[in-house]
């Protein structure tokens, strides 16, 4: 196992001081960003938020999830987002954003008789 | 679908919604309903001794991956090639389980106990020199960009024989290489993705992609050379001679390394096949020794 060393393990993207950083900044592996990774499966109907990982580019993110995230026969569709790219609502918005459907109980259609025909109810 | 308890619920395609994702839901028998006779006019040893030759091509590759395990600059590519090495043991698998079945055991059996499989028997208990894997798949890692170079080289060689392999006379050859071309063209296109970046990367990183070409290119002397055993089964039409895949094995890299920014180095000339013979360097009785050992050591072992 001699070959397979640190060096040569975390060489190939170079980190170091010699590299140029400018003006085209070189991404280093510190660098990747963070992609979030949504799966649908054979029979799914939609995409399902199933963890993130990192990756140099979107084309290699769509290439990692298809490795970490459907290697056991999980998916047929992958979509990647960067992470950094989701707006998210705010934890201390929480009550005013979502306290107020609480006691809505008739913005439920549980009144009514739902025929048996209708899929997805 | 509406009220998955967990999120993987809705990727469970089969087990009527247990939710067994985990281990895994859907899967295929690449082997149901194969005929497994050999076909007419084909020596059971020569298909065999083939069988051998492609399936210790995946063995040995798959166990040079392996090392990376651990070690990988990433831990999604530590995954990637973890999976490219699980997908060509499944093919060792198959290909060795074929050699066993067709008689081609060579002194396996006088070490392996009745209760190994045969494939287990052809993996663990065979010496360097019954192996008949090429050099380029026994060579050493190097560096993360010579081990993609590598693995861009032996996939795209492998690929070739697979796609024309799906023709073969043998259905075990047939069905094998149907499954392996789709893993296989996936390997291609990883390796290739890593190969243009790092060429076309940072300098240090395009001077090791570089490099590893340099050190990877003279291992193709020992590619396309047939053996008499695959010169006789291509003409049966069982096998696929290497000579005929060598213009698209070129004309593959050579687009893959001009778009990388990589020089091609000279093309080697065919050298009479020494992997296919038996003929190896130490690192493939080391690689071995690291593959064999516990099998040999404790022969009963379960895991």
């Amino acid at each position: 196992m001699s070959e397979v060393t640190a060096e040569g393990g975390h060489g190939a993207v170079p980190t170091g001081p010699e590299v140029p950083v400018a003006p085209e900044r070189a991404v280093s592996r510190r660098d990747w960003p963070l992609y979030e990774v949504f799966v649908r499966g054979k029979r799914g109907l939609n995409h399902v938020h199933v963890g993130s990982l990192h990756a140099p580019d979107d084309e290699m993110a769509v290439h990692a999830a298809r490795d970490v995230y459907t290697r056991r026969n999980e998916g047929v569709s992958i979509w990647v987002v960067r992470a950094a790219d989701i707006t998210a609502s705010s934890p201390d918005e929480k009550d005013p954003l979502f306290a107020p459907s609480g006691d809505k109980v008739y913005r439920h259609p549980t009144f009514y008789e739902i025929p048996e025909n209708v899929p997805h109810m | 679908m509406a009220h998955e308890e967990t999120v993987y619920d809705a990727l469970d395609s089969a087990h009527g919604g247990e939710g067994q994702w985990a281990f895994g839901t859907g899967f295929d028998d690449p082997l149901a309903g194969v005929d497994t006779t050999v076909p007419d006019g084909v020596d059971p040893a020569d298909l065999g001794a083939y069988c051998l030759m492609l399936g210790d091509d995946a063995l040995v590759l798959a166990q040079r991956l392996t090392q990376w395990v651990t070690a990988a600059p990433e831990l999604e590519e530590e995954v990637a090639v973890g999976n490219i090495a699980l997908d060509l043991l499944g093919q060792a698998r198959l290909l060795l389980a074929r050699a066993g079945s067709a008689g081609v055991l060579g002194r396996s059996r006088e070490r392996a106990s009745a209760t190994i499989p045969d494939e287990d028997a052809l993996a663990y208990f065979r010496d360097a020199d019954e192996f008949r894997s090429t050099g380029l798949v026994a060579a050493p890692n190097g560096d993360f960009a010579r081990t993609l170079v590598r693995l861009l080289v032996a996939a795209t060689v492998r690929l070739a024989v697979f796609a024309r392999l799906r023709e073969s006379r043998d259905p075990v050859l047939a069905a094998v290489a149907a499954k392996g071309v789709h893993e296989l063209a996936y390997h291609r296109d990883h390796a290739a993705r890593w190969v243009l970046r790092l060429g076309d990367g940072t300098p240090e990183s395009h001077r090791r992609a570089q490099a590893g070409v340099d050190a990877v290119w003279p291992l193709l002397a020992d590619v396309f050379s047939p053996t008499d055993v695959e010169s006789r089964l291509a003409v049966a039409g069982v096998a696929v001679d290497p000579a005929t895949v060598r213009d698209e094995v070129v004309g593959v890299l050579t687009q893959v390394l001009d778009r990388a920014t990589l020089r091609v180095p000279g093309w080697p000339a065919d050298a009479p096949p020494r992997g296919r013979a038996g003929a190896h360097g130490p690192e493939l009785a080391e690689l071995l020794g690291t593959l064999q050992g516990l099998a040999r050591q404790h022969p009963a072992a379960t895991w």
